[in-house]
């Protein structure tokens, strides 16, 4: 028979998950040599790694609350309590020190919502802002919530998503930032027994973004999706390190991420990890991240990372693959008279579409599918280095 | 009255160990209102014939030429050649996720006749067109082949087929693998289509089988990349007997 969690959740050694802690101390200023910062452009955030970095300054926040749901400053200690756990990396140490205060959103237990709750945190040109926001939905409540960057700032954030049992939740975080702000954090979520909830990670803006996505059950029957979809544009830097500690039994996982990545030194970063311990058993769980590389001059990290501690699981994978365009799919779409700009347009939008339509919540698949649509404008022509048909000189 | 002409085809592929010739002088001409079959063994270069005439970037072309009513088709993009009338009905359709059927098929309409169709009488043309090859209209909301059967690719191909309505269609293997039903639905189809007396069609199959609900106009026994012999209906009968043993035998006499 499984262990009760509470004994399972050992601290392991692993470079993949770092320690949680709320002491900056804990989290040393990196050197880019750590495995957990070897990917990311340090100099870049380096106003979010200094003590001096992230200021008290806040976010513009703006919401649309259902009845019911509240919105509210609270105190950082008031936070900490509340927190799924403690920071894992020092920006978010820095998100969770530094703050002037904490803000919490609020879905009572048993509340039922159609209507989506939008929170969107709007940042100002030159300011450097770190924000601790915690999220608590009670036992038994459904709420989709919309979470949405816009502007330019420099943010170090700390994001809390603690789900109560049974609750169903959707969490969509969207990072629409203008083309120069900076955005480096923590998002935990903790899933409740028998919850379900379902993330949306999307990237589209910004010049950095680099967030830790981690997950952990408060027991057993929890489910967790993670959808993920980014598109890095020249010069943009989109990291997603994904955590999903399988700490109890009877829990399900999924992790599917995409992106698209086009222009001069568009970089992507994606690192799954699943630990499933011991007492997890009978979980299971799959991880897999796409990347389409539509021009030269890109680059798309990838790994996927499974650590098993108990073989007592219904089942266990990942997937990683990273391309450029599939010149089947592009020959068969041509085949039937369609333009090579068009076809290429088709695959890129089924390509998001098909994780999209998984999302579950119509107004959110819409405002998703508006987001790649407009993206999709970017594309333009005929990729440089990409191959074409013996006669595509005459194609355009 | 519309000609697609294949005049001394050859045709290589890049393989590990350098170029390697697979097509050796394919002669054939196709005018509209005729249902030719190629009928060959495996590894014959049928295949490689239908999709060096599409144009898929893997066959190069070293000498020969196609035409399509005096249009050089291989001088044209794949795309190009579809919008010049010529459709290839694949023998494993390619799975595109995220792109339905329904928007495919518009997309492709409105690229081979230069409009977008009809909202309201193209979606009811899409539902007719895959219901009278066994596809019910949910399909239409599908990811393009994305977890369709063997067959409802098939049948799905010859949907296309109907819809797009092309000057000229080679269709590759659509038989194989097909159950009995899935045959006769599937060459229902291409009978409505070469029932309009004005369109041409290239049959390629390896077994005689679909013959029996295709009646070609004329057979041609491919052989180590060409034609190795040419006749009437009459020559399926007889490959139906005896195989394709006495065909192979004479080209490697010949060589």
């Amino acid at each position: 028979m499984a262990a009760p969690v509470m004994e399972a959740v050992e601290a392991l050694e692993s470079h993949l998950h770092p320690t949680p802690s709320w002491e900056l101390a804990d989290h040393p200023l990196p050197s880019g040599r750590e495995e957990v910062w070897r990917f990311s452009p340090l100099r870049a955030l380096r106003g979010l790694l200094t003590d001096g970095g992230p200021t008290g300054e806040n976010l513009e926040w703006a919401t649309e609350l259902p009845a019911g749901v509240s919105f509210d400053p609270i105190s950082l200690e008031a936070a900490r309590e509340l927190a799924v756990e403690a920071p894992i990396d020092r920006v978010s140490a820095l998100a969770a020190a530094n703050a002037s205060y904490a803000a919490r959103l609020t879905v009572p237990a048993g509340l039922e919502l159609t209507d989506p709750i939008v929170v969107n945190g709007a940042g100002v040109a030159g300011s450097s802002v770190a924000e601790h926001l915690v999220i608590t939905v009670g036992a038994h409540a459904k709420a989709t919530i919309v979470l949405r960057y816009t502007g330019t700032t420099t943010l170090a954030d700390k994001t809390d998503l603690v789900v109560g049992d049974g609750a169903q939740v959707n969490f969509v975080s969207i990072q629409d930032w203008d083309s120069e702000a900076v955005h480096g954090g923590h998002h935990s979520v903790l899933v409740g027994r028998d919850a379900q909830v379902r993330t949306v990670t999307v990237s589209l803006g910004g010049k950095v973004v680099r967030l830790a996505e981690t997950a952990k059950f408060a027991g057993p029957g929890g489910s967790l999706e993670q959808f993920g979809l980014y598109f890095v544009d020249a010069g943009q830097h989109i990291e997603h390190r994904l955590f999903v500690d399988h700490n109890a039994p009877h829990t399900h996982s999924n992790v599917d991420y995409r992106g698209a990545l086009q222009g001069q030194g568009a970089r992507s970063v994606w690192i799954g990890d699943v630990l499933i311990r011991k007492v997890a058993e009978n979980i299971s769980t799959y991880e897999s991240n796409k990347n389409l590389v539509l021009t030269d001059g890109c680059r798309a990290d990838s790994v996927p990372n499974l650590e098993i501690e108990t073989g007592e699981i219904e089942g266990a994978g990942h997937s990683s693959t990273t391309g450029r365009f599939d010149d089947e799919q592009l020959f068969y779409l041509r085949s039937r008279g369609i333009s090579e700009d068009e076809a290429r347009r088709l695959v890129v939008h089924g390509f998001f579409a098909d994780i999209i339509r998984r999302v579950g919540v119509p107004d959110v698949e819409a405002r998703l599918m508006a987001a790649v649509e407009k993206e999709l404008e970017i594309i333009v022509g005929n990729p440089v280095g990409v191959e074409t048909t013996r006669a595509a000189g005459a194609a355009l | 009255m519309s000609e697609l002409r294949i005049s001394g085809l050859h045709v290589e592929v890049d393989t590990e160990s350098g170029p390697k010739a697979i097509l050796k002088g394919v002669d054939l001409t196709i005018r509209s209102g005729e249902v030719h079959a190629i009928m060959g063994p495996n590894g014959s270069g049928k295949s490689t014939l239908a999709y060096s005439i599409a144009g898929h970037p893997k066959y190069r072309i070293t000498e020969g030429s196609v035409t399509l009513d005096g249009v050089e088709l291989t001088e044209l993009t794949v795309d190009e050649r579809a919008r010049a009338g010529l459709f290839l009905a694949m023998q494993y359709p390619i799975e595109v996720p995220g792109v339905s059927v329904a928007n495919f098929l518009r997309t492709a309409k409105t690229a081979l006749t230069g409009e977008a169709p009809k909202v309201r009488t193209w979606v009811k043309d899409v539902n007719v067109a895959l219901e009278r090859v066994g596809l019910d209209g949910s399909f239409a909301g599908r990811s393009l082949n994305e977890g369709f059967s063997g067959g409802e690719k098939k049948r799905n191909e010859i949907a296309q087929l109907e819809l797009l309505n092309p000057k000229f269609a080679i269709l590759d293997e659509t038989d194989s693998g097909l159950d009995i039903d899935a045959l006769r639905i599937v060459s229902e189809g291409v009978n409505r289509y070469t029932a309009q007396a004005d369109r041409g069609l290239l049959l390629i199959t390896h077994y005689t089988r679909i013959l029996n609900y295709i009646k070609p106009d004329f057979v041609h026994v491919f052989v180590d990349g060409r034609v190795a012999e040419e006749g009437g209906p009459e020559l399926a009968d007889s490959l139906e007997i005896e195989g394709y043993d006495r065909f192979v035998k004479a080209v490697k006499a010949d060589a």
